[in-house]
């Protein structure tokens, strides 16, 4: 996602999100050019709510977005103890039940 | 609506004629508009005016005992009594399309208003739903007057359309319509004569329709 603006055009790029229910968690539901907010509204309006398919529209210059280049946060001390992954309790719930199972009987 | 209104069906009609044709001129826009966007957009409206004549025919159709189709389709060229206003082919001239929606949609504003206040419980009923969706072609039409605004092309278009936007409306409510537009009411140009590009428009819309006659499609 580029927040260049074309020189060629006098168009700016929106990003659209959509609600599909109220209540329900906003989601992209992609992009277009208009020159200012009201053109951007009455083009998101056209393309994303003309079938009903959306009860909100959050309508948002793409220059206005933040973008995080890496959003990983790299590890450089050993702390691998702080992390969840990889610990699995497939096994342990496994041998949990059979526990169960035998004291049971 | 004045004194000596018309007959119902016969307001119907002419306003059905007007949305039809200008619901094809605006569809000739389809695929080369100056945005992708607008050309969806605008595809949109012009497919909504149709769909607003479609209804409009059928509360014709009912009272004359015919159908919607053979009153779009199936009339001599004189027979239809839309505006010439809607007839102009205005290809590629982009300020004269918007001047004219612009001017279309403010006094098809003032007509639905009227239509939403008949004793015909059917008709007011269409007109409430027709005038829900008139209201996004109002807001694109203003939104794009407002952009134009200042652009000679555009005030030219204006002037020159006025007159015949004047005669879409009953003579009682042009001075409503001069109010909303911000022009000074002058000599209308009323329906009945048909523009020169007519009988070439309504060749091509009726040709499928005509070129098997009396099918079931």
């Amino acid at each position: 996602m580029g927040s260049r603006r074309d020189a060629r055009r006098g168009g700016v790029i929106w990003e659209v999100f959509r609600q599909e229910r109220p209540g329900a968690a906003f989601q992209h539901g992609g992009s277009l050019e208009a020159p200012d907010r009201a053109f951007a509204e009455a083009y998101a309006r056209e393309f994303y709510g003309r079938r009903n398919e959306s009860v909100a529209l959050w309508v948002v210059p793409r220059e206005a977005i933040l973008e995080v280049d890496e959003p990983y946060v790299a590890d450089v001390f050993d702390r691998d103890y702080r992390r969840v992954d990889g610990y699995s309790l497939k096994t342990k719930l496994k041998e949990a039940r059979e526990r169960a199972r035998t004291t049971a009987r | 609506m004045s004194a000596h209104a018309p007959p119902l069906a016969e307001t119907l009609l002419a306003i059905a004629d007007d949305e039809l044709v200008l619901g094809w001129r605006d569809s000739e826009w389809t695929g080369i508009a100056p945005l992708l966007e607008e050309d969806v957009a605008l595809s949109s409206i012009a497919q909504g005016e149709v769909g607003h004549a479609r209804a409009l025919y059928e509360l014709v159709a009912r009272e004359r005992e015919t159908t919607a189709d053979e009153l779009a389709f199936e009339r001599r060229p004189e027979e239809y009594v839309s505006s010439p206003l809607v007839e102009f082919r205005l290809v590629p001239d982009w300020a004269r399309t918007i001047a004219r929606r612009y001017l279309y949609e403010t006094a098809d504003a003032i007509r639905i208003e009227t239509l939403k206040g008949s004793d015909d419980a059917d008709v007011a009923g269409l007109a409430a739903k027709i005038e829900r969706e008139e209201a996004y072609h109002r807001l694109h039409a203003e939104m794009w007057a407002e952009r134009l605004r200042d652009e000679p092309r555009f005030a030219a278009a204006l002037e020159e359309l006025w007159p015949y936007v004047l005669g879409l409306v009953e003579p009682g409510d042009r001075g409503e319509l001069a109010h909303r537009i911000g022009r000074e009411p002058q000599y209308a140009v009323e329906r009945g004569a048909h523009d020169d590009g007519w009988p070439a428009l309504w060749d091509e819309m009726t040709s499928v329709r005509r070129s098997i006659p009396g099918a079931t499609w």
